[in-house]
């Protein structure tokens, strides 16, 4: 294991996930009016559609893939036994993942060509797509170059991730993997590494709230009732500084 | 039964003259600023005319407001309706892509002109021009559309024809309108609607959009919002806006802080015809999701039913149960609103139909109903005028005489069913009753001062009408002659009493003017 190797899969991930949450926080508290993905629907809408939609739910499900092999191995494993769920299970994933790749080079395409885009573009959203771009197109070639990916994910990168989340570190398995998965491993944790400084951060304020609301949202700046009443007093705190 | 109190306006269209200083007022102090500049949240339109964004008000396009689903039941009791084009499941659904959002081109592409090309070009044999650029792109553009674009277009083809309230006009009630003789039209201010049941609200994922519970104003949290952008597509009248620039929804805030110190808003104190009212009502906040989903032909009167009487000892003291302060109950009882609504019976929401309940309300304009034309016997006025003024060649005339008691009314030149599209979900008798108030409350002050009509006559239309004398001369008070505290009855905001609650006021001695809001600055380690 050379020290790059080392560096790479098990301080770096850990350097990543750091930065991820102190640096989400962090932002959300003090930053907050900022923490949302800057729309230009409202700028141009008709070739955006074409990008957004695939793009967003082609990551949603590619995510999510990634994620239920992360937390239950054995389940997908268990799943990919027969040979037909297996190839259904690869071959959905790999729809919605040229899906986003699809969706990602309309977005890109977009924001490079249309004049009014130009007015709400920054670097780091240009930076993002490209980080993305690489990480998609090294996921699609890894699905199709080294089979069956659902299964080895579960076999041996679950146990890894999981590793570094118990604090115990055994990159022994993702050291011997091809260049390829090696890439796209630490292109997952750059992303999460660059994730609060960008406008990634609006998935963490996704608006699942609003499915248990009320509909309408009235707020008293005090309560009138109390105000009334003679016999509370307005203020419940007691004064700090005599 | 659930009394709060709610800002709530009139808006006396016969007054309207359509100079537009509200909206300039409003752009002044509001939305000049980078990505607001295409939004007026006051904006006045030529009606029958498109308006602002381009026919707003057909929500087969925009998809806004609320839509009553079944109805059969008809006591809406059931609260069966849904936001037409967000809500729940159509909202989180389209979260990545929002296909019924207005884009830009729907309002118009802002645009400046580079002025400084008229002063900094060289010498040639051509006159410099300030070419328009857009103030998003920075480029050159060729405008499309701008602020007011259909201004007093009333009767052209891009504009009035395309008007969506022409819907059940007849073909020759249509032309009859556009015929370039006859042609009419009038103005329409638009602001915020501060609504009871608003769909802006109902339809923000995050839950930044609100109603103060104090005074009823509809407010969008900047700091909450995330830039979901269902608001805009929810709100009928288009009245919330996407700031390209934050990526924020902001709207109307009725000037808030000016309301909390007192003060009319901006676009109400600068209005030059004074056509603006402002007051407070009581209403009972238990009846809104029945009102709301009431069936469409009893809409506008429960929608106006759900205002109480702030006179009622009964009323009073539910209100004071409920919390309200006596100086908001004092308002009540003075409100323009009340007296225009409920009392006389002479204004109506705009809209009613898409259920949102706006708490701004519309005196319909009497004048281009009132001027029908009639075919004017040539000689018979040749000999009438042709003395003392000017004869016009044109054998048409406007028909002034107050000799057929509201005659004109119903043989308009300007379709009482267009009004009624506008003001009265449809229901003309509605529209009629108030142009009927409006025209007796001439006649009667015509019998005052001019004197050329009985009294007989006078007394006639007032009762025809549904007013007395008395009701007459304080409609005339209010409409012709109301200074600044009779037109805007602002309660006190009481807002000491909310930092109260909040916070001790000696934590923050010394904290103002010249404190910290985040701590001192760092030097070095």
């Amino acid at each position: 294991m050379t020290s790059l190797d080392y560096f790479l899969f098990t301080a770096f991930p850990y350097v990543a996930i750091s930065v991820f949450v102190i640096g989400s926080i962090y932002r959300y508290t003090r930053k907050g009016y900022k923490v949302s993905s800057l729309s230009a629907q409202f700028l141009e809408g008709k070739q955006g559609f074409w990008g957004t939609v695939p793009f967003h739910f082609g990551m949603l499900v590619v995510f999510l893939g990634h994620l239920l092999a992360f937390l239950f191995p054995a389940g997908v494993l268990a799943w990919n036994s027969n040979p037909m769920r297996l190839i259904a299970h690869e071959g959905i994933g790999f729809t919605f993942a040229v899906a986003l790749l699809v969706g990602l080079i309309i977005l890109m395409i977009r924001r490079l060509t249309h004049p009014r885009l130009k007015a709400v573009n920054t670097r780091m959203d240009l930076f993002v797509e490209l980080v993305l771009l690489a990480q998609v197109i090294l996921g699609c070639w890894i699905a199709l170059g080294y089979r069956w990916g659902s299964s080895w994910f579960a076999a041996d990168l679950s146990p890894y991730l999981w590793s570094i989340l118990k604090l115990n570190p055994q990159p022994e398995a993702v050291v011997a993997m091809p260049l390829v998965i090696k890439a796209h491993i630490v292109g997952a944790f750059s992303i999460f590494l660059i994730f609060p400084f960008t406008r990634l951060i609006h998935i963490l304020v996704a608006p699942f709230h609003y499915i248990w609301r009320p509909y309408q949202v009235v707020i008293w700046n005090w309560n009138k009732k109390d105000i009334r009443d003679s016999t509370t007093p307005w203020s419940k705190a007691r004064p700090r500084n005599n | 039964m659930d009394i709060r109190s709610q800002i709530s306006m009139v808006f006396h269209l016969d007054k309207c003259i359509g100079c537009h200083t509200c909206s300039v007022a409003c752009k002044n102090i509001w939305t000049d600023r980078k990505g607001a500049e295409y939004q007026w949240w006051n904006n006045v339109e030529t009606k029958p005319g498109t308006g602002y964004p381009g026919k707003w008000e057909d929500q087969d396009i925009y998809k806004g407001g609320w839509e009553k689903k079944s109805n059969g039941a008809g006591n809406g009791e059931s609260g069966d309706i849904k936001l037409k084009g967000a809500g729940k499941r159509k909202g989180l659904g389209n979260i990545f892509h929002n296909p019924n959002l207005p884009v830009i081109d729907d309002y118009y592409e802002p645009f400046t002109y580079k002025y400084l090309d008229l002063i900094e070009s060289p010498a040639g044999d051509d006159q410099p021009t300030a070419r328009p650029v857009s103030l998003i792109t920075g480029k050159h553009i060729d405008i499309k559309m701008g602020p007011n674009w259909d201004d007093d277009l009333g009767g052209s083809p891009d504009y009035a024809r395309n008007d969506p309230n022409l819907k059940n006009l007849t073909p020759a009630e249509r032309e009859a309108m556009f015929q370039l003789e006859k042609m009419a039209f009038f103005y329409l201010p638009r602001i915020c609607n501060h609504c009871l049941n608003p769909g802006c609200v109902a339809s923000c994922p995050s839950g930044a959009l609100y109603k103060r519970g104090e005074d009823g104003i509809v407010l969008v949290n900047q700091e909450v919002c995330r830039g979901w952008r269902m608001c805009v597509t929810a709100c009928p009248y288009k009245k919330t806006y996407y700031n390209w620039h934050t990526g924020k929804s902001e709207k109307c805030i009725l000037c808030f802080p000016r309301i909390e110190a007192g003060l009319a808003p901006a676009c109400m104190h600068s209005c030059v015809g004074r056509i603006r009212y402002l007051g407070v009502v009581l209403y009972d906040a238990d009846k809104i999701q029945d009102v709301a989903s009431a069936p469409e032909d009893e809409l506008v009167n429960r929608h106006m039913d759900i205002m109480l009487d702030p006179n009622d000892p009964e009323v009073i003291e539910a209100a004071k149960q409920n919390g309200v302060a006596d100086s908001t109950i004092r308002s009540a009882q003075a409100s323009p609103i009340y007296k225009f609504v409920k009392e006389w019976g002479m204004a109506l929401p705009l809209h009613s139909e898409f259920r949102t309940l706006p708490m701004l309300f519309y005196v319909p304009p009497l004048l281009p109903v009132m001027a029908s034309l009639s075919r004017a016997n040539n000689a018979e006025q040749a000999e009438k005028l042709g003395a003392k003024t000017k004869f016009w060649s044109d054998d048409w005339l406007y028909d002034t005489s107050t000799e057929e008691l509201f005659g004109t009314i119903d043989q308009a030149r300007f379709p009482l069913q267009y009004m009624a599209n506008l003001f009265s979900a449809g229901d003309t008798d509605m529209v009629r009753e108030r142009l009927m108030k409006l025209m007796a409350v001439r006649i009667h002050r015509r019998h005052v001062t001019v004197g050329d009509v009985s009294k007989e006559k006078a007394d006639g239309a007032l009762h025809e009408a549904g007013l007395t004398a008395e009701m007459a001369d304080a409609i005339y008070y209010l409409t012709a002659l109301a200074k600044f505290d009779d037109r805007f009855v602002i309660p006190a905001a009481h807002r000491e009493q909310a930092i109260e609650m909040m916070e001790f006021t000696g934590d923050k001695k010394g904290n103002t003017g010249f404190g910290f809001k985040e701590g001192t600055a760092q030097r070095g380690l």
